[in-house]
Parts: C-alpha cells; structure tokens; sequence
C-alpha cells in the first residue's frame, strides 16, 4: 500500500525541533573539539567558528636601533622580517601610527622627515633605506594588519598530556571507572536473580530496602561511610586513600539502582523457560548463568553504561575516597586543578575538556542502542 | 512403568482452596487429558506433576514412588509449554541439547540423542537455527523434541497447541498422538478445548472449581455424562437442558412446548421423581426437522427461530420455545430454507434423552 506523503505544519516543525535538539546539543562539542586544535595565539584572539578563515590582528613591531644598519650600494639600509619564517603569515595594510595602520598598502613607500623611506612588503618583510647613515637610538614603531593563516596542530593535546598531568589522570581515572563498573554489575546481578526468581522469606522486604536505598543521598552517607571505611581499614592494616576504597564506594552509592534495574528486567523474563530450564535439570545458578545472564545483556548493558558515565564523570567520590596525590588524582579532579592554576591557558582547557569527554562519547555513541533498549527494560518484550 | 495417581490431593494457596481432593489414576502408557474451563485447576494438576508446584496435601504417585517432595529432574518427567519456553538465545540444537548437557552426558551421545530427536520430528535441517527464525509450528516441533530427547517415561502438555492457528493445530494433534503411541509412554495434556480432549484423549478428565467431575473415554463422556456440567461442557453446541415435570404415574415428562414419553431404560430411577421435576438434557444432534430423521420414537414441538449459524454440511438453529428461558438448540441440514422469525416443527429423539436430578444435577441412573 503506497503511503500518502503528506508535509503537513506539524510534521516540519516536529523535523525543526529534532534539528534543534541535535543542535544544541552537538554544537558545544564539535566547538571544543575545534578549539583544542586551534593555534593557542588564535584562540585567545576568534572564536572556533572562524577556525577555518584566515583571521586579522593588528599587531606592532618597532624597527631596530641605527646599529643593525647595513652599508650598501647608495646609503644605508635596515632590515628586518616581521613574521616568523613559514608562518605563512601577510600583511593587509600598515601604518606609522596607530589610527593609521590602514593608510599604506604593502609594498607602499613612506618618505619620513628626515629623508629615508621605508616600506613593508606583502611577505612581512620591513625594508628602510637612507642616503645617509641612521643614527637612531630607538626604532619607530611600525604598525600592521596582519593576516593570520587558519592553524591547526596537536601541540596543546601534547602539552596538556605530558606536562599538565592530564595522561597520568586519564590513566587514573581509568583505574577507578573500570573495576567500579564491573564489580557492582556482578555483585547487582547475582541479588537481582535471587530478588527475582528465588523464593525465601524476606524476599519482598529486601527489595522494599532496596527501593528506600535509592533515595539516601550520597552526601549524605559519604562521610560516615568514609568513617566506617577507615575503621575497618585501620583494624586489616589498609591505607586509608586507596583505589580500593574508591571501588567499594562506587559499588555500593551504585548498587541498588544496579539491583532494582536488573531486578526489573530479570523479573520480566517469562516464567516458563525458567519452569522449563528446572524441568531439564537445571540449578539455580545453571539457570542463572545459562539463561537469566545471557538473555540479560541488554539490562547489563544499559547499567553499565549508566555507572560507567557517572564513575567517570565523578569529582565529589574520587575526592573523598582517593585524595588529591598525583599518581591517583582522577581527571575530572585534574581538570579543576587546571582551572584554578591555568584559567586563562584555553588551550590547555580545552584540550583537557576534550580528553576527559571523548571516552563517554565513545562509549555511549557504540552502546546507545543497549541503553535505550535497557532503560525501556520491562516494558518492551525482547525477541 | 509409570503409570500417576492422585490420593486425596489438595493443593491450597492460603485459605484458598485450588485442589480439593483429587483422586485420579492416570494408567501407564494412557494418554490423560485433563479439561475444564479455565481457573478449573488443570494446569494446577500437570504443574503437580511436573514438580512445578507444591502439594499441600494428600500424595502423588508416580509409578509406585511417592513424588511429593522429588525435585522435577528426579521425576523423570517432560513438559511442553504453551508458550513453547524455549531459550531464545540458544539454538535448536542447544535447546533440545540443553537438559543432556546439565546430565554431563558425554558429547558424541548428545549429539547423537539430538539428531534422533530431530530426525523425529523433521527439525534436521533447523538445528542452527534461533528461535526466532522458526515459525510457530516449528517452535511447538522444538518443544516437543526437547521433551523427547531425554526418553522421560512421563509426557506433560500445557495447553501446547493453543497458540497454532486452526489448520496447523489439526495436524499438531495428530502428531503428537501418534509421537505419544509410538514413544509408549504415559501423556497427561491439558487442554479447555473439549474438540482437543475428545479427539486425542484415551480417556479424559474433567475438572470444575477444583473437583474431578467424571473420567472415562470419550464417548463414555458424550453417551453417559455423570452430571450437568460434564453432560454441558462436552459436545458441541451445549446439550440442551430442560425442566420438565414428570407425570404422577411416572410414563410421561411434561413441558409447556412438549411431552416426552418416558423410555425404558429410565423409568426405574424416575420413579422417585413422581409429580417432580427432573432436568432433562437433550443433545442438539437429537433435535432435528421432521423430515430429516428416521427416528422411531420421537415427540414434536415447534419452535420461533431467533437464531441460525451455517456451517456448510449443517446449520445450527437456536429456536425460543414456549415455557423456556433458554433457547432450544437443533442441527439441521443446510438446504434446510429457514428464516429467522419463523415458526418450525421439529421432533426429539426420545430415547436419546438424559435425566439429571435438579438438586444435585448428577445423572439418574439408566439400565
């Protein structure tokens, strides 16, 4: 049957409102990922939209002193390269003072009072001759439009990689995410089963705890828990700022959202290839390794996903937990670091921004698919 | 040998009572349907078998084993599922596979058990396939097979065939009824669809809120239904039921639309019934136009037709009667010009009629 395009008002601005939305969400990043690429002079100088037009700065040099003077054929002449060698860098138009850099072209002769000329070439190079030798002490300041090349380079990732720290937190911060990921996954899946499938007295009281756990705010167990920690780590002789002590504490602050989404989930499986699987002979964990997990992966996913962005994106536990050392700083802990000691340093923000979110990017964009199908767990019937 | 028995069985869930006392011996190598409208407490009964649900009371045998308290593997009994349950991240292969590998029983015999299963059941060219990719008739085929493949001495069937459409279910039937005698092992299959039950039962037992109302053979059901509810529930359409009066002298029974001489077989046990009611149930088959029977014993009435359904080889109309608040149902030919609204005459095959006493709507007895 041939569907009738219709191009009704709703219809374009339900496609409008999607373009909006994909917008204003994609824009800041591409913008930073534009940014920390950017030559650090010109992106203090434009902003990240104008990365790829050559842009205009006026800029101000000061010729040298009578002693760089060089003899030559007819008087005397003084030299001098504005711009950098293969900067790749033009002159628009220059100036003897400053109101008026637009009065000369390059290549333009300017006679001066006391005889000589002098004049800038479009390549940036100063050329200022007399027929009789200068005597100057202090060079004349010579002003220009300076037309700047769009430049991109991977300087300010090598910086802020080697000698900001922010390699080292990467590492780190890996080191926290990784098993804080995993270990309440496993530890989730195991009660989820049991909350779901196994009959025992409680069973409905337990899971009405893990409901109540949801709510407790994590300030406000934070330092309790720390305490205990400590009590606990003092007595079996653990140091108390340890990778240890941040993955136990991710894994509890993350276990009874773990539990309840799995619990959910596994619950909704049908009945009966449970009944069937302990018909063919299966156990409880046969049952549970064999059938529950593998046909959980979209549940297991989806919290995966969810803990690992927010283990990532954690300041406050890491804080808390790891401490502020070099060798365990997390990057987010990192990154505020360098906001307070290199806030005006762009380049080296944004580049470390781009660091920190470019493994959540990554993983949520490869994983998407499980993280709607799994936050839809229950309600959907998966084949 | 595995043949089930049901010793006063109750199965309780609180203060309410699912089971109440079944007693039901289901032979070995017989193939035991179990019907009944639903919340009856059929699939309670094979869920009892299986080891799915506890007993609260009372024991079950199987084979001469007391099973009350054996874990299901250790029952050595096989169930297929309404809903098939298969595992859908495994394979055909892996699916039937599935129980023989909890067993730890060596690879090359696996593989070997499977294929025969397979080869059975025509599912060889399927073994790699997802459930998914299976049509539904297919998946009940996978069903079965993983039932099969262990060679368990107890078949159960939960309602296996009611997610087929009508055609595939026709052929399921018979298959699994031919699958059931070559295996020789014991069936128990519920079922609500009393075409099922009749058609694939040896002998066939009807629940009702928790009570066992009759077992027997099919046709023992059909000619002598013990009851109201079994004389109803089998046979389609329902059987007629009539209260009618029974003369003094205990020959006639009366009713405003008509009068059926009493037959012979009956007249000892309705003589207690003299000057009193008696429900009368007369099959809609019995019920027919005068001139499309050749009944020797019959009683006329007539009736308004209010509704009539056309099967093709018959139609079934439902015709008010006078004295009645139920609809007089009769099978008729299918040339047969009815319109609704008119008026026709029909005779009863009275010899063919069934007597339920009105108060405890069980069956007088006939000779």
């Amino acid at each position: 049957m041939k569907k009738k395009s219709t191009f009704s008002f709703s219809l374009i601005l339900k496609h409008l409102t999607v373009l909006f939305l994909v917008l204003i969400w994609t824009l800041p990043t591409l913008g930073l990922l534009v940014s920390s690429v950017r030559d650090k002079d010109q992106l203090t100088a434009s902003g990240w939209w104008t990365a790829l037009v050559t842009t205009e700065r006026n800029e101000v040099y000061r010729t040298p002193i009578a002693d760089e003077q060089v003899a030559v054929e007819g008087g005397w002449r003084i030299y001098m390269p504005l711009f950098e060698a293969g900067s790749d860098r033009s002159i628009g138009s220059w100036g003897l003072r400053a109101d008026e850099i637009g009065l000369n072209l390059p290549g333009d002769k300017v006679s001066l009072d006391d005889g000589s000329a002098i004049s800038v070439l479009e390549s940036g190079e100063l050329d200022w001759f007399s027929e009789t030798p200068f005597t100057h002490t202090r060079g004349i300041r010579v002003f220009v439009d300076a037309r700047i090349p769009p430049r991109f380079t991977f300087d300010n990732y090598r910086e802020v990689l080697a000698s900001e720290g922010v390699g080292q937190a990467f590492i780190n911060t890996l080191t926290v995410t990784l098993p804080a990921t995993f270990i309440p996954i496993l530890i989730a899946a195991f009660a989820a089963y049991a909350l779901a499938w196994m009959d025992f007295a409680g069973r409905h009281w337990l899971l009405a705890g893990v409901v109540g756990l949801l709510v407790v705010p994590l300030q406000m167990s934070l330092i309790p828990v720390l305490q205990l920690y400590n009590q606990v780590g003092a007595i079996l002789g653990v140091p108390s700022k340890s990778y240890v002590g941040v993955w136990l504490a991710h894994t509890g602050f993350g276990l009874p959202l773990a539990i309840y989404l799995l619990r959910n989930y596994m619950a909704g499986l049908p009945r009966e290839i449970m009944e069937s699987a302990r018909m063919d002979g299966a156990s409880h964990f046969d049952i549970f390794l064999k059938i529950v997990l593998p046909l959980s992966i979209p549940a297991l996913a989806s919290f995966a996903i969810f803990q690992f962005l927010w283990v990532w994106n954690d300041l406050l536990v890491a804080m808390v937990y790891l401490g502020q050392g070099v060798e365990k700083i997390v990057l987010t802990a990192q990154l505020r670091e360098l906001l307070g000691s290199r806030g005006a340093n762009w380049e080296i923000l944004t580049s470390g921004a781009f660091i920190t979110i470019v493994v959540p990017l990554v993983v949520f964009l490869s994983m998407q698919r499980y993280f709607v199908r799994g936050l839809l767990a229950g309600s959907v019937k998966g084949g | 040998m595995a043949s089930i028995s049901f010793e006063k069985v109750v199965k309780s869930y609180g203060d309410v009572n699912i089971i109440r006392g079944l007693d039901l011996d289901i032979r070995d190598k017989e193939f035991m349907v179990l019907v009944g409208p639903s919340g009856c407490g059929k699939s309670t009964t094979l869920r009892m078998i299986a080891g799915l649900e506890e007993i609260t009371n009372g024991h079950l045998k199987i084979g001469d084993r007391v099973v009350n308290s054996v874990h299901p593997k250790d029952r050595d009994v096989a169930m297929v599922f309404q809903s098939y349950a298969l595992y859908p991240h495994m394979s055909v292969f892996e699916n039937i596979a599935f129980g023989l590998r909890l067993r730890k029983l060596p690879k090359d015999e696996i593989h070997k058990m499977v294929h025969d299963a397979a080869e059975t059941l025509g599912l060889t060219e399927l073994l790699d396939r997802k459930p998914k990719a299976l049509s539904g008739g297919q998946r009940q085929r996978v069903a079965l097979g993983r039932a099969i493949v262990r060679k368990p001495s107890v078949f159960l069937f939960d309602e296996p065939l009611s997610n087929l459409d009508a055609e595939l279910r026709v052929q399921m039937r018979a298959e699994i009824g031919k699958l059931q005698k070559r295996l020789a092992v014991t069936a128990v299959y519920v079922t609500h669809d009393q075409v099922e039950a009749m058609t694939m039962g040896d002998r066939i037992a009807v629940l009702h809120d928790g009570e066992l109302r009759q077992v027997g053979t099919p046709l023992e059901l059909y000619d002598a239904p013990q009851n109201v509810f079994v004389a109803q529930f089998i046979g389609t359409p329902n059987m007629n039921m009539l209260r009618m009066t029974l003369d003094e002298d205990g020959k006639t029974l009366r009713h405003p639309s008509v009068s059926i001489p009493v037959p012979p077989q009956w007249i000892a046990s309705a003589n207690a019934y003299k000057g009193k009611s008696l429900l009368v149930g007369i099959r809609p088959e019995h019920v027919r136009a005068v001139d499309e029977n050749e009944w020797h014993n019959t009683a006329a009435l007539s009736g308004t037709v209010e509704i009539i359904e056309t099967l093709g080889h018959e139609i079934i109309v439902h015709m008010a009667i006078e004295g009645s608040d139920t609809q007089l149902i009769s099978k008729m030919d299918a040339h047969n010009t009815h319109t609704v609204g008119s008026v026709v005459s029909v005779e009863v095959h009275t010899t063919r009629i069934h007597l339920f006493d009105p108060e405890t709507q069980q069956r007088l007895t006939s000779e």
